[in-house]
């Protein structure tokens, strides 16, 4: 299996960002209720993680070994530019998506998930091909897994069965820990081969 | 609503009832899960039992306490509290010790179900959210197994103190799909067939597991479209692999009968609750499964992927049957 099959395996299954790592909860409960505006959120999040990956690779090459201390700040700068960016373009393109989404393009800025993208591609000394597979594999993991918990969240709410007690967000934390144990079965797979 | 001597009885309807309420199919599901479980029994000794008596206490205790008051003896009464235990504990090692199977048992039926809506409600498979639980908890006494031993002699690992290192005593040896996978030693196939290697409580006896699936079908208790299509896909998989490389890969017979497959094919995968209610999402759970299990078998870090793959196809369920919703009848073939 080739390096960057198994960057892509790995972070999209292995480590996925949202249930290994604990990244990008906030969207991740929070846009999780319905199915379509959740695909759609996860599309967002795959373009503006490669867009990141892209941004912290050209940073790291041609800014940040002049200025190695200002890595934080200016991958945050980066990052909150190039979102503010796509929420123009979208608002352009399909205002449509941006009604859906709202609230949550600016939340994607200051979104952990982003910023640790750009911090572990850089600690892991990434080149450009392998930081670009690297961000479609976490972004698509992010898809798959807010996916999933948007199915269930949709099939279990609908029922509305659960005790009062436990409903919302307690029962949201409950389910994305079932499914992070769902997720451990993934570990260890294809790093002997 | 009842009256009193009724010379003509009126009721709505429906006016015949199907035999085939929760109560009746859940007994059937205990009398199929019998013969394995007393052949558990019968190669592990009382311990064996003794596991699986504390993992059915656990989950029936459990279903009781969250009960409503007034319809805990119906909640009880339905068997499905003691099905969940008893499923759970043919999954663990039959040396676990028993505090660590009373808690599998409330985590099987406290988180899996009863937090769900209960019965009915729940996206995952009780038992194995439980035994989940168990492995990420308590990894390394979720995975020392016992050899098959004396009948009578129970191992001191059992009644370990809760949080407390446990004595190893017992004569441990390695599960068939441990000595494939880390040592590349293959197990006889009759051994795998009657059940006489170690493994966990209910796995190792697969001839008596497919009678039991087989009981379960013509009680029409079970969708056989999931066994069949989780064991023909990982047959298909593991063949294709197998003739890639004999040495490195297991062949089809041990994919199907080592390890919890049949248990987990036969009798988790088709738990009504968690699995897909369309046809053709019943086809595309069980090949989901069938691949994840070879995968997660053959290039994963775990021996063992039957509980992790039945659990991730669970969270799939609800996606699967969304999309795979027939057309109404009577509408255009396109509009959608």
């Amino acid at each position: 299996m080739g390096d960057l099959g198994w960057i892509f395996i790995s972070t999209l299954l292995i480590n996925n960002f949202v249930l290994a790592y604990f990244l990008g909860l906030c969207p991740f409960l929070g846009v999780s209720n319905k199915l379509e505006v959740s695909f759609r959120l996860g599309l967002a999040t795959i373009f503006v993680m490669v867009v990141t990956a892209l941004c912290a690779w050209i940073l790291n090459t041609y800014v940040l070994i002049y200025a190695p201390y200002l890595r934080l700040i200016s991958f945050i700068v980066v990052i909150a530019s190039v979102v503010q960016l796509i929420e123009m373009v979208i608002k352009k393109l399909s205002p449509t998506l941006f009604r859906a989404l709202g609230i949550f393009l600016p939340l994607i800025t200051t979104n952990c998930a982003i910023l640790g993208l750009a911090i572990f591609a850089t600690n892991k000394g990434y080149g450009l091909w392998e930081g670009l597979v690297y961000a479609l594999g976490a972004g698509m993991g992010f898809t798959l897994a807010i996916v999933l918990m948007a199915g269930i969240r949709q099939e279990v709410e609908g029922a509305n069965e659960m005790p009062r007690l436990i409903r919302g967000f307690a029962f949201n934390l409950i389910i994305s820990g079932i499914l992070s144990m769902a997720f451990m079965g993934f570990a260890g797979l294809f790093s002997s081969s | 609503m009842t009256q009193k001597d009724p010379k003509l009885l009126i009721q709505p309807g429906p006016q015949l009832r199907q035999q085939m309420t929760t109560p009746v199919v859940m007994r059937d599901v205990w009398y199929a899960l019998t013969p394995a479980t007393l052949a558990g029994i019968w190669f592990f000794g009382l311990g064996a039992l003794l596991v699986l008596l504390t993992c059915i206490a656990g989950a029936v205790l459990t279903e009781w306490y969250f009960a409503p008051e007034e319809k805990r003896g119906y909640y009880i009464g339905d068997g499905s509290a003691i099905l969940t235990g008893w499923l759970l504990g043919l999954t663990l090692p039959p040396a676990l010790p028993l505090w660590m199977a009373f808690i599998g048992g409330v985590v099987a039926v406290g988180i899996g179900k009863t937090i769900w809506g209960g019965m009915g409600a729940n996206i995952f498979n009780p038992a194995l959210v439980g035994r989940a639980f168990l492995l990420a908890t308590f990894p390394i006494a979720m995975t020392t197994w016992t050899a098959p031993g004396d009948f009578f002699t129970l191992s001191s690992s059992l009644f370990a103190l809760p949080l407390m290192q446990s004595t190893v005593d017992t004569v441990t040896q390695a599960s068939p799909l441990g000595l494939m996978k880390f040592e590349q030693i293959d197990t006889p196939f009759v051994d795998l067939l009657f059940g006489n290697t170690s493994g966990s409580l209910g796995e190792t006896s697969g001839l008596l597991l497919i009678l039991g699936g087989i009981y379960l079908w013509w009680r029409r208790d079970l969708d056989w479209r999931i066994p069949v299509g989780i064991l023909g896909t990982a047959i298909i998989f593991s063949s294709i692999l197998f003739l890639v490389d004999a040495d490195k890969y297991p062949g089809p017979i041990f994919t199907t009968f080592a390890g919890g497959m049949l248990l987990g094919a036969i009798f988790m995968a088709t738990d009504p609750v968690t699995s897909p209610l369309t046809k053709k999402g019943t086809w595309i759970f069980a090949v989901g499964i069938g691949i994840l299990v070879v995968l997660i078998r053959v290039f994963g870090g775990f021996p063992e992927g039957i509980m992790y793959a039945i659990l991730l196809m669970n969270a799939a369920t609800p996606l699967i049957d969304s999309y795979t919703q027939p057309r109404v009848f009577g509408r255009e073939l396109d509009s959608k």
